[in-house]
C-alpha cells in the first residue's frame, strides 16, 4: 500500500471519499475542542483591554474569520485554476465546496466587525478600507457562486468559475494593500509579522487557538460538501452504486 | 488574427452599430437620466452637489457602461458568426481586444463627451471638470475591458444580464474610487496627481490582462 501511495493518490473521487469520511469526524472533534479552549481562554482567561474594556474580546472570532475569508478565498481560486490547468476533476469540486464556507466566514467576518464597531466607533458600520474590501470579498464570493450555479454544464461551470475567481484573486492582494493606500480610523493589523506582537500572550494564544478550530471547521465542512459533489457527479458510476447498494442492503 | 483583421473586425462592429444607432445612444442617455436624479433625490443645495458631483457622475458612468456590455457579444453569437469568428483560427486575444475597443468607443467615448456636461449640473469647478474629463478618458476603458471578460463568461446564459452586473461591478470598484477620488482631491485643492497614475496603472493592467482572460473565457463559454 504505501509504496502505490503516491502524490496524486487521493485525486481519485472514490479515495478521497472514502479517506474524507473518515477524517470528517476527528475534524469536527478536534474543532469543538479547540474552539471551546479557545473560547474559554479568550473570555476568562484574556485581560481586559485597558481602552475597549470587554467589548474587545470579539477579535477572538472576528479577526480569524477575516483572515480565513481571505484565505479560502485564495485557496478556492488555486483549486479552481488547477482544476482548470489540468483537468482534474476533483480539484473544481473542492473549489465549488469552498465557495459556501469562504461566503460564511466573509458574513461572520463582517457581522462581528460591526457588533465591535458599535461600542467603540459608535457607529454599525464605517465606510473604511478594511471593511469595505471585506464587503466586496463577499460580492465576489456571490459572484462566484451566481455564476458557477447559473450554468448547467459542469464542465463550463468548472472552468468559468476558474477564471473568474482567478481575476478576483487579483483582487485579494489590494484588499491587504488597501490598508496603507487609505487613511482609515481602523486599528492597525491586530498582529504584524515584522513587529514583535504588542498584545498580551493569552490574547494571542486564545486568537489562535480559534484560528485552528476554524481551519478544522473549514477542513471538515468542505471535505463533507464535497463529498456530496462527488456522489452528485458520479451518480452513474459503478462504485457509487455498488455504494448506495452496500447502505441500501444495511438499512434493512 | 494580424493587425489587419483586428481593424477589419473593428470597422465591422462600428459599421454595424452606425447602421443601428439606438443602441450606442442608449448609454449615454441612461447616463444623463440616471445622474439628474441624484439631485432630486438628495435636494439642490449646490453646496451637496458640488460635493457628490464628481461620485455621481462616475457611478453612473460605471451603471451605464455595463448596461451596455450583454449587447458585446450577443448578437455575434446568436447568429453563428463567433463560432466561425473562433474557428477562423485567428487570434482570440485580438478578437476580444477588438470588441473591448469598439464597446468602448460605442459606450466609453460618448461618456467622456457628456461627463463634463453632466458635472455642470453639479455645479463643478473648471478644474474638476477638466479632472473629471481626464479621470473618464482614463478609466472608461479599464470598465470596457472588465467588462468584456464578464460578457464572455456569461454568454448565452438564461439569467446573463443581472448575473454580468454582479460579475463586473466588485472588479470596477478600484476604478471608480480612484476616479472619483482624483476629481475630489482636485475640488480639495490636492494635486489629483497620485489618483490619475493608479488610474493609469489600471488601464495598463486592464489592457494586458483583459484581453487574454475574455479570450479563455470565450473558449471556455462557447468551444
Amino acid at each position: 500500500m504505501t509504496s502505490s501511495l503516491r502524490f496524486f493518490t487521493y485525486a481519485s473521487p472514490p479515495r478521497f471519499y472514502a479517506l474524507a469520511g473518515r477524517l470528517i469526524p476527528w475534524l469536527f472533534g478536534l474543532a469543538g475542542l479547540v474552539g471551546l479552549v479557545g473560547l474559554y481562554v479568550g473570555f476568562f482567561v484574556a485581560p481586559t483591554d485597558a481602552t475597549q474594556g470587554q467589548a474587545y474580546r470579539i477579535i477572538f472570532i472576528h479577526v480569524p474569520a477575516a483572515w480565513m475569508s481571505m484565505l479560502l478565498y485564495l485557496v478556492m481560486a488555486g483549486w479552481a485554476a488547477v482544476g482548470w490547468a489540468f483537468n482534474a476533476r476533483l480539484a473544481s469540486m473542492v473549489a465549488r465546496a469552498l465557495a459556501p464556507t469562504g461566503t460564511l466566514f466573509t458574513v461572520l467576518a463582517l457581522w462581528t466587525g460591526a457588533l465591535w464597531g458599535k461600542p467603540t466607533w459608535g457607529a454599525w458600520w464605517v465606510w473604511d478600507a478594511r471593511l469595505t474590501s471585506e464587503l466586496i470579498l463577499l460580492f465576489l464570493y456571490l459572484g462566484y457562486i451566481a455564476l458557477v450555479e447559473s450554468i448547467d454544464d459542469t464542465r463550463r461551470a468548472d472552468y468559468a468559475g476558474a477564471l473568474l475567481a482567478l481575476v478576483g484573486a487579483v483582487n485579494v492582494p489590494v484588499i491587504y494593500f488597501s490598508v496603507r493606500w487609505w487613511n482609515t480610523l481602523h486599528q492597525g493589523a491586530s498582529i504584524s509579522m515584522s513587529a514583535a506582537p504588542t498584545m498580551a500572550h493569552t490574547m494571542l494564544s486564545a486568537m489562535l487557538l480559534m484560528t485552528v478550530a476554524f481551519w478544522a471547521y473549514a477542513f471538515a465542512v468542505v471535505f463533507m460538501r464535497t463529498r456530496a459533489i462527488i456522489l452528485e457527479r458520479e451518480r452513474d458510476a459503478d462504485w457509487v452504486l455498488a455504494l448506495a447498494r452496500q447502505r441500501a442492503g444495511a438499512g434493512e | 488574427m494580424s493587425c489587419n483583421g483586428f481593424i477589419a473586425l473593428a470597422a465591422r462592429d462600428l459599421r454595424l452599430a452606425w447602421r443601428r444607432p439606438v443602441d450606442a445612444w442608449l448609454a449615454v442617455v441612461f447616463f444623463a437620466v440616471a445622474a439628474s436624479l441624484f439631485p432630486l433625490g438628495v435636494g439642490p443645495e449646490p453646496q451637496t452637489l458640488r460635493q457628490i458631483g464628481g461620485g455621481v457622475v462616475w457611478v453612473c458612468a460605471l451603471l451605464s457602461t455595463l448596461l451596455a456590455l450583454n449587447t458585446l457579444y450577443t448578437s455575434d453569437y446568436n447568429d453563428g458568426s463567433l463560432d466561425q469568428m473562433l474557428l477562423s483560427g485567428h487570434s482570440l486575444v485580438l478578437l476580444a481586444a477588438a470588441k473591448a475597443l469598439v464597446h468602448w468607443v460605442l459606450t466609453g467615448l460618448p461618456l467622456v463627451v457628456a461627463g463634463p456636461v453632466l458635472g455642470l449640473m453639479f455645479d463643478m469647478s473648471p478644474r474638476g471638470l477638466a479632472t473629471l474629463t481626464l479621470t473618464l478618458l482614463l478609466g472608461t476603458p479599464v470598465l470596457s475591458l472588465l467588462g468584456s471578460v464578464g460578457a464572455a463568461l456569461t454568454l448565452g446564459l438564461r439569467s446573463g444580464g443581472a448575473l454580468l452586473l454582479l460579475l463586473v461591478l466588485p472588479l470596477c470598484i478600484p476604478v471608480l474610487i480612484f476616479g472619483a477620488g482624483a476629481v475630489s482631491a482636485v475640488e480639495l485643492g490636492i494635486s489629483p496627481a497620485g489618483h490619475l497614475s493608479i488610474l493609469g496603472a489600471l488601464l495598463l493592467l486592464a489592457l494586458v490582462g483583459a484581453p487574454p482572460a475574455a479570450a479563455a473565457a470565450l473558449r471556455i463559454s462557447v468551444l
